[in-house]
C-alpha cells in the first residue's frame, strides 16, 4: 500500500427530497505514473489509483476509470440527486489491490 | 512608476495593459481572509524592530492569485487540510518504548492551542532555540522512547499541520528580547547577508522588492505565519527551513541544512518579522 493514504469527503448533512447536492472527495496519494526515473536511473514503478466508485444506498452513482496523468491527491466534485434519507459510499481502488473507503450519511430535511 | 511617464508615448490600449500590469498586478491585492466564519488578520503595522524597513507587513497569501487564495479559503478545498487529518492519526498512534503516543500526555491536540504563534522560542528550562520541529522531537525521543522524526519528513510535516491549525486566527507574537536576543541578532545577520553566485539575501527580494516579479513569480514579505503551506507545485507540505533551504539554493549557494543554528535563527528571526499577522493554519501557495 503506498503509505498513509487517507481520504476526505464532503457531504451536506442533510437534502431536501430530490435535490442535487454537490459531493466533494480527495484522497492523498502519490499517483505515481510509472514513467519517472529515480536517481539510479531505474523506473519508478506505477502506483495509481485506478478507479474511483460512488454509491447512494447501493445505487451507482460514478464510476470512474483514472489514469497515470491524473496528479497527486485526486480530487474530485460532483452532484448527485438525494431522493431519500440514506448513505454515500466512497471507494478508491488502489494498484496494489489495496481498497480504501468511507461513508458519510444524509438525511432529509 | 518611472516606467510609465515612457509609456505615455503608447496608445491609449497599450497604456492600459502596461498600467494594468506596472500597478494592479504588481502589489498585494485588497482582499479578506475568512475561514469558517473567521476573519484571518493578513495585513497589519510593522512591529517596531521592522521600523525603516517596512512600513506594513502582509501575509503571502495576498500575494497569490484568486484562485489560489479562495482555496485557502475553504477547509475542504485546502488540500493541506488532508495532511491535518493524517497527523491526528499519528498524533493518537502509539510509537516508542514507552508505550505512549502524544494523546497520552497531551489529550486532544486542542493542547497545542497558541504554541504556533510563539514558535521559535528559547525553552525556559534548557534555554535552547525550539521551534515545532524540536518539540515534537524533544518528545518523541524523551519521553516516548520512539525515533525522532525528520525535520521534512512527512509525519512531521503532518503533526506541525495539525499543531499549527490549532492556533489559527491567533496573532504572531514571538519574543525577541531577553534569552531569544542572541538568536534575533544572529537571524537578522542572516537575513541581511548576501549569499551564493546571484549574491542575494533574504532581503534583495523579500524586503527591498516584495510586489515585484522574480521571473514569473510574485514575490512576497516572505512571511512565515501560514506555514507549514501546501505548495501546489509539490502537492506537499513545506517547512519554513524547507522554503530557507530551497530560496538560499536559488541565489546558487551552499545552503544551511535545516535544523542547523543558523536556520534555527532565521527562523526565529523571520517569525519577529511577521509579529502581527495570524497563523492562517495550513496555508495554500503556488
Amino acid at each position: 500500500m503506498a503509505n498513509d493514504v487517507k481520504p476526505r469527503v464532503k457531504v451536506p448533512k442533510s437534502a431536501k427530497a430530490g435535490e442535487v447536492v454537490v459531493l466533494k472527495t480527495l484522497i492523498s496519494h502519490p499517483m505515481e505514473t510509472g514513467l519517472r526515473k529515480d536517481s539510479k536511473g531505474e523506473l519508478v514503478p506505477r502506483s495509481i489509483i485506478n478507479r474511483f466508485t460512488c454509491d447512494f444506498n447501493g445505487k451507482n452513482v460514478i464510476d470512474v476509470t483514472l489514469q497515470p496523468a491524473v496528479s497527486t491527491n485526486p480530487y474530485f466534485e460532483f452532484e448527485a440527486v438525494v431522493p431519500e434519507a440514506g448513505e454515500f459510499k466512497f471507494t478508491w481502488y488502489d494498484d496494489d489491490g489495496s481498497v480504501y473507503e468511507d461513508a458519510k450519511a444524509i438525511a432529509i430535511a | 512608476m518611472k516606467q510609465r511617464t515612457i509609456k505615455t508615448a503608447l496608445t491609449v490600449t497599450a497604456l492600459f495593459g502596461l498600467a494594468f500590469a506596472g500597478t494592479a498586478m504588481a502589489e498585494a491585492v485588497e482582499d479578506t481572509l475568512v475561514i469558517d466564519g473567521v476573519e484571518i488578520t493578513t495585513r497589519a503595522a510593522a512591529p517596531a524592530h521592522l521600523e525603516g524597513a517596512l512600513d506594513e507587513i502582509r501575509s503571502g497569501w495576498l500575494y497569490r492569485e484568486a484562485d489560489t487564495r479562495v482555496m485557502q479559503a475553504d477547509d475542504f478545498d485546502n488540500p493541506g487540510m488532508i495532511f491535518v487529518d493524517r497527523g491526528l492519526d499519528s498524533w493518537n498512534a502509539v510509537d516508542g518504548t514507552e508505550g505512549k503516543s502524544c494523546a497520552s500526555c497531551h489529550e486532544g491536540p486542542e493542547a497545542m492551542a497558541g504554541l504556533r504563534a510563539v514558535t521559535p522560542r528559547v525553552d525556559a528550562k534548557s534555554g535552547k532555540l525550539m521551534n515545532i520541529e524540536g518539540y515534537v522531537n524533544d518528545c518523541r525521543t524523551t519521553r516516548m522512547g520512539a525515533e525522532a522524526w525528520g525535520g521534512r519528513s512527512d509525519k512531521m510535516t503532518d503533526m506541525m499541520a495539525l499543531i499549527a491549525v490549532q492556533s489559527r486566527g491567533q496573532l504572531m507574537n514571538v519574543a525577541i528580547d531577553g534569552a531569544a536576543a542572541p538568536f534575533f541578532e544572529k537571524g537578522k545577520e542572516i537575513y541581511y547577508s548576501r549569499f551564493g553566485q546571484l549574491e542575494l539575501s533574504c532581503a534583495s527580494c523579500h524586503e527591498q522588492n516584495n510586489g515585484n516579479y522574480i521571473r514569473s513569480d510574485h514575490l512576497s514579505q516572505g512571511q512565515t505565519n501560514g506555514f507549514p503551506v501546501y505548495r501546489l507545485k509539490d502537492a506537499s507540505l513545506t517547512t519554513p527551513q524547507g522554503r530557507f533551504v530551497g530560496c538560499v539554493r536559488d541565489t546558487r549557494a551552499e545552503t544551511f541544512k535545516a535544523g542547523s543554528d543558523e536556520f534555527n535563527a532565521l527562523e526565529l528571526y523571520v517569525a519577529s518579522r511577521g509579529n502581527g499577522l495570524a497563523v492562517e493554519g495550513v496555508s495554500v501557495r503556488n
